[in-house]
């Protein structure tokens, strides 16, 4: 197949000058392009996110510490949280999605490119508008900066009242922009996946990443529009004098956290369910078996996508919901594990029997595993509702989420990273520093996650500056600080690995793991139109059946 | 192998932070933990935790046995002969079997928790129960006691609860500002104060003494040093305390300058002593200022020097707060401090 | 290379896939419901809670002839739309005209209303809940009449120039199925607050 696409050679081209190679990606509409740019500008605000962070636990490594004011430390818990969900997490995964899913469906680009792009420049504009929060948020009233509202923005606090300059302001226009970019890239990856298939490519033939960021994009569209229409109400309210959510004259200040956690928990499952795309991808790659179960694993996920839409309020268990709601809630939270469980022994079920290669990709993809577990097992304690009621607003929240995020999603970013980097650059990333990185961003994590779950159980709640001695957090606060060391170390290897091996990398070839999807039929890089003639395939995994034919998939499926 | 050793080392760290966590060192009343409960609803959860946990832990075990066992036995070893292992897509019993278990162990924990959900949160009050009104302010907590005409600040006294003679507090929760959160981990799960909206909770602490907890919902700038006390009385202290509390402040004495500087200065804008001129509502009430072991919510301890710095300069204990320097001469300062120091 | 898997001729039965256009307005459709929801929600939430000011009964006025014409206009775009299929683009183009006047006059009727509660009844988004979330929901719908108003314009400007062709019926559906998607939502929203939250 691959010395059918008749690869793009530049050899023997003058090498064009860099501004108009500058100029290419500034106007590109495809999709390999706009995908890197998603990647690249997530990476940025990955390590910014970062030094937020470090910034939060430098502050609280000892009690009544004065290395940040209480304004600076609340300007960067917001900003911490709305830039890692909003400006790293989703763009990363949009990214990844908009590079793939057309590689491995077989079609030339995704539906709409010009919406692909206007989508990523609408998200990086919303960006770059969040941070010029720092020095815009000052407004007419001279004062104001970053937005300090916590990343939900709970009303009142977000009224005019209690929230005065315009930081506020610039938390809800950047997310209201990048809002637009999200939901048009959802409808992209809907009309691509449904509209686009080459021919053979049965909806029950298609990778798993190809059906599970479709479960994803109807998820963003479900979901992300609640968050727009709360948005739009929060400005009516600041500026036009309305009264949603303003309780001096009736509103309810519930009615803002309704509104925001059907967005917000749907959301973590929009993040999640990528990541679970890359462990259904790689995982069976390198256990060198198919995943098993694929019909239950599409079944699973697309129960997952409904169930979720489901399970909003046990993030306002403590809210004063009454005991029906509250039983509500627990039981569709509870339920929501199933499937997800499910998909846990599913991937056991591909590395069982299987024989597993510990490259670096399945290195993070095994650290998912377990700690996924984890957190899903935390999820359920906090679906409980009167444990939640002990465990919500405390730092047993924050680990939990922390170990799915970053022991969950960022691994399987890291294991997505490693494993197509080969593809998006013709070069393989060193498997040495690949290790490194591995082994020392898991000490790191294990070493501030696992622990930041005690002092939650000892009384220690969210979101605060400084904390008081006596109370038997400060052990457990020194050792989640210095755990950041390891991950940020981890973390510079990584880039440090990307960039090397960008310049200096040995040829990967167009399949350097012996895969088995569309994609490796191609060149690395592949040539901008993907594929020179559409490929036409019979079963789930095409280069298998081209790598086998004397035992094909098509005959077992 | 490492990778064996590497995840030995985790369980081993976890089982010691387990134990450090349920092993109380010295003052455990000062720890605020949820595992020591010392109130019923506190305790209720306790031990839905417990059946949660051990539920949890018993699925931690098994599925991590699980993957670990797979990820070492089936690991290519060095002499493999380059063949593809037997392509296996997937087993309907399998899949049947990891569904129903799970959804089996749903039910269960779910039964569990809607009991216990019930259960404190339907919880009738009794006719000996204490009523308080607590009030969620940016940063600081108003306690009313209104059937007892009680009314004070951050530092809130309760009778114990002995379990033959029942004496449960039940306090209705609002929010004056922006929202709030009352957790006081060893007597009951957090509930929040919103405003325009009417919450409650209860406790009933079965054993005297003081109990630490602070707000749990981002408020604002000082949301950190909203800190809360709950001073757990036997009955006859709590009796005392309520006479005390009920008696307007006693009459000035050697602090009268200091009492004319309070009244004809901004004090009294925020500020009510009863039995004075001194009628604000914005800030706590200081009838009974003495009488408490903290002052600005639990950010500093209740000196002479720390009132006097809390006057001259609020925002070097709590920057951000509400309280106003108040921009008084040392003289007046000086006076002003002796006064409210006979607020007893 | 074995073509066990990859057969180069055209596969045995035909590989036809939704048009792109018709799920791509369809996700938005949806996304656009999930909005309108929210402030549906809303509105319905804060019936009777008002606590001062006008009241629904004492300021609204049933819009039945701006109704009349706006639902007419989604048979005028189909009209349009089933016209230029088959090739009558002068028909087309009377109907699709048809469409922007009554569209019009819905803009123009949601306008003097407004003027009429704002002025004479002192009715603004300010004023109680009621009026915030009046206008918010009314606002948004008029909102979305507003942007499919300028399609249909531009699309009749083309019209006139005589750049449209049986060709573009595809894009004329697509674009209709927003346009019924906005007639829909005004049922819903002239059904709670005209009816319901009176």
């Amino acid at each position: 197949m691959s010395s059918e696409t008749i690869a793009l050679t530049t050899i023997g081209e003058a090498e064009r000058p860099i501004g108009e190679r500058l100029h290419d990606w500034v106007v590109t509409v495809d999709h390999k392009k706009l995908g890197i740019l998603y990647i690249v500008y997530a990476l940025v605000f990955l390590v910014v996110g970062g030094i937020e962070a470090t910034i939060l636990r430098i502050q609280l490594i000892v009690p009544h510490n004065h290395f940040v004011s209480p304004e600076v430390f609340n300007r960067m818990m917001t900003m911490h949280g709305t830039t890692m969900i909003f400006f790293v997490a989703m763009p990363i995964l949009f990214g990844f999605g908009t590079y793939l899913i057309p590689l491995m469906i077989g079609a030339r680009d995704m539906a709409f490119p010009r919406l692909n792009a206007f989508s990523f420049w609408m998200t990086a504009f919303g960006g770059l508008l969040l941070y010029f929060s720092f020095v815009g948020g000052n407004g007419l009233y001279g004062a104001g900066n970053a937005p300090d509202v916590g990343w939900w923005a709970y009303a009142p606090l977000t009224s005019r009242a209690f929230s005065v300059g315009h930081s506020t302001d610039f938390w809800t226009l950047a997310l209201l922009v990048s809002g637009v970019g999200s939901i048009g890239t959802a409808v992209n990856f809907i009309a691509t996946i449904l509209c686009m298939r080459c021919p053979g490519m049965t909806l029950g033939k298609m990778p798993l990443l190809a059906w599970l960021n479709f479960v994803m994009g109807g998820m963003v569209i479900l979901a992300v529009s609640p968050l727009t229409a709360a948005q739009i109400m929060l400005c009516i309210d600041r500026y036009l004098g309305g009264h949603f959510f303003d309780t001096q004259a009736g509103g309810s200040a519930v009615l803002w956290m309704h509104f925001f956690w059907i967005f917000g928990h749907p959301e973590v499952y929009v993040l999640i369910i990528p990541a679970f795309a890359f462990l259904s991808e790689i995982v069976p790659v390198f256990s060198r078996k198919p995943i098993f179960g694929y019909p239950v694993m599409v079944a699973a996920t697309v129960c997952i996508g409904f169930v979720s839409l489901s399970v909003w309020a046990h993030h306002m268990f403590t809210v004063g919901m009454n005991s029906y709601a509250n039983s509500f809630f627990t039981i569709t939270t509870m339920a929501v594990g199933v499937p997800t469980g499910i998909k846990i022994f599913n991937w056991l079920g591909t590395m069982w029997g299987g024989k597993i290669q510990f490259r670096t990709p399945m290195l993070f993809c095994v650290g998912f595993l377990f700690q996924f577990l984890i957190a899903g097992l935390t999820g359920i304690m906090l679906g409980a509702s009167p444990f939640n009621w002990q465990l919500s607003g405390s730092y047993f929240v924050v680990a939990h989420f922390h170990y799915v995020i970053v022991g969950g999603i960022l691994f399987a970013l890291f294991g997505a990273f490693y494993y197509w980097f080969p593809k998006m650059s013709g070069r393989m990333y060193n498997e040495v520093l690949g290790k490194w990185h591995f082994w020392l961003f898991l000490i790191g994590f294990h070493m501030t996650f696992d622990f930041m779950h005690i002092p939650g159980i000892l009384g220690m709640p969210r979101r605060i500056y400084t904390y008081e001695p006596g109370r038997g957090w400060e052990i457990w606060n020194l050792i989640v600080t210095i755990g950041v060391v390891f991950q940020a170390a981890g973390v510079i290897v990584f880039v440090f690995n990307l960039l090397w091996s960008l310049f200096k990398g040995e040829p990967a070839g167009n399949d350097p793991w012996d895969a088995w999807t569309l994609e490796w039929s191609t060149t690395s890089p592949p040539p901008e139109y993907d594929f020179a003639t559409l490929p036409v395939v019979k079963s789930r995994r095409p280069l298998w059946d081209l790598k086998h034919p004397e035992d094909p998939d098509w005959k077992y499926e | 192998m490492s990778k064996v050793a590497g995840i030995a080392v985790l369980l081993a760290g976890g089982l010691l932070a387990a134990t450090l966590c349920f092993g109380a060192p010295a003052s455990p009343s000062q720890i605020p933990s949820i595992f020591k409960p010392e109130s019923t609803p506190a305790d209720s959860i306790f031990r839905l935790s417990l059946l949660v946990l051990s539920i949890t832990g018993l699925i931690f075990a098994v599925v991590f046995s699980l993957l670990v066992y797979s990820v070492v036995k089936y690991r290519r070893r060095g002499a493999d002969d380059g063949r593809e292992p037997p392509q296996v897509y997937g087993s309907n019993q399998v899949e049947l079997a990891w569904t129903v278990i799970p959804v089996l162990i749903v039910l269960v924990l779910f039964l569990a928790t809607a009991r216990v959900i019930h259960s404190i949160q339907d919880a009738r009050k009794p006719s000996g129960a204490i009523e308080v009104i607590a009030i969620g302010h940016q940063f600081w907590w108003e306690f009313r006691y209104p059937a007892l005409g009680v009314v004070t600040a951050n530092e809130l006294h309760v009778p114990v609860s002995d379990p033959a003679d029942s004496s449960p507090t039940f306090i209705t929760l609002l929010s004056a500002d922006t929202d709030h959160s009352f957790w006081v981990p060893r007597l009951a799960g957090k509930t929040d104060l919103i405003a325009n909206r009417v919450n409650h909770t209860w406790i009933d602490p079965h054993e005297t003494g003081l109990y630490l907890g602070q707000c749990a919902q981002y408020c604002g700038i000082q949301h950190a040093k909203m800190l809360l006390r709950v001073y757990v009385d036997s009955r006859e202290q709590f009796d005392q305390w309520v006479e005390a509390e009920r008696k307007p402040a006693v009459a000035g004495g050697t602090a009268e300058e200091g009492r004319r500087i309070f009244e004809t200065t901004a004090c009294v804008n925020c500020h009510a002593v009863s039995g004075t001129v001194a009628n604000g509502r914005f800030g706590p009430d200081l009838t009974h200022l003495m009488s408490r072991d903290t002052i600005a919510s639990g950010a500093a301890p209740n000196t002479p020097d720390n009132l006097r710095t809390w006057i001259q300069d609020p925002d070097s204990i709590k920057p951000g707060s509400l309280m106003p320097a108040m921009q008084l001469s040392e003289k007046d300062l000086d006076a002003l401090t002796a006064y409210l120091e006979t607020l007893r | 290379m074995s073509s066990a898997a990859f057969i180069r001729n055209a596969a045995e039965t035909e590989w036809i896939l939704p048009s792109r256009g018709r799920v791509g307005m369809f996700s938005l459709i949806a996304a656009e419901s999930a909005i309108f929801t929210i402030f549906v929600v809303a509105y319905i939430f804060y019936i009777g809670k008002s606590m001062s000011g006008p009241m629904p009964k004492d300021v609204l006025e049933t819009p039945i002839f701006n109704t009349i014409c706006l639902l007419s206009s989604s048979l005028t775009i189909h009209l349009a739309g089933r016209a230029l299929h088959n090739a009558r683009v002068n028909a087309f183009g009377l109907w699709w005209f048809i469409t922007m006047v009554l569209g019009s006059i819905f803009l123009v009727g949601t306008g003097r209303e407004w003027q009429r509660m704002i002025f004479e009844k002192g009715l603004t988004i300010s004023t109680n809940l009621f009026g915030t979330t009046y206008y918010s929901l009314v606002g948004l719908h008029a909102f979305h009449v507003t942007v499919g108003l300028i399609g249909i314009v531009l699309a009749m400007i083309f019209t006139l120039l005589g750049k449209v062709e049986p060709a573009h019926s595809e894009r004329v559906d697509v674009f209709s199925m927003y346009w019924h998607f906005v007639d829909a939502v005004w049922v819903v929203v002239f059904t709670v607050v005209y009816v319901i939250g009176r």
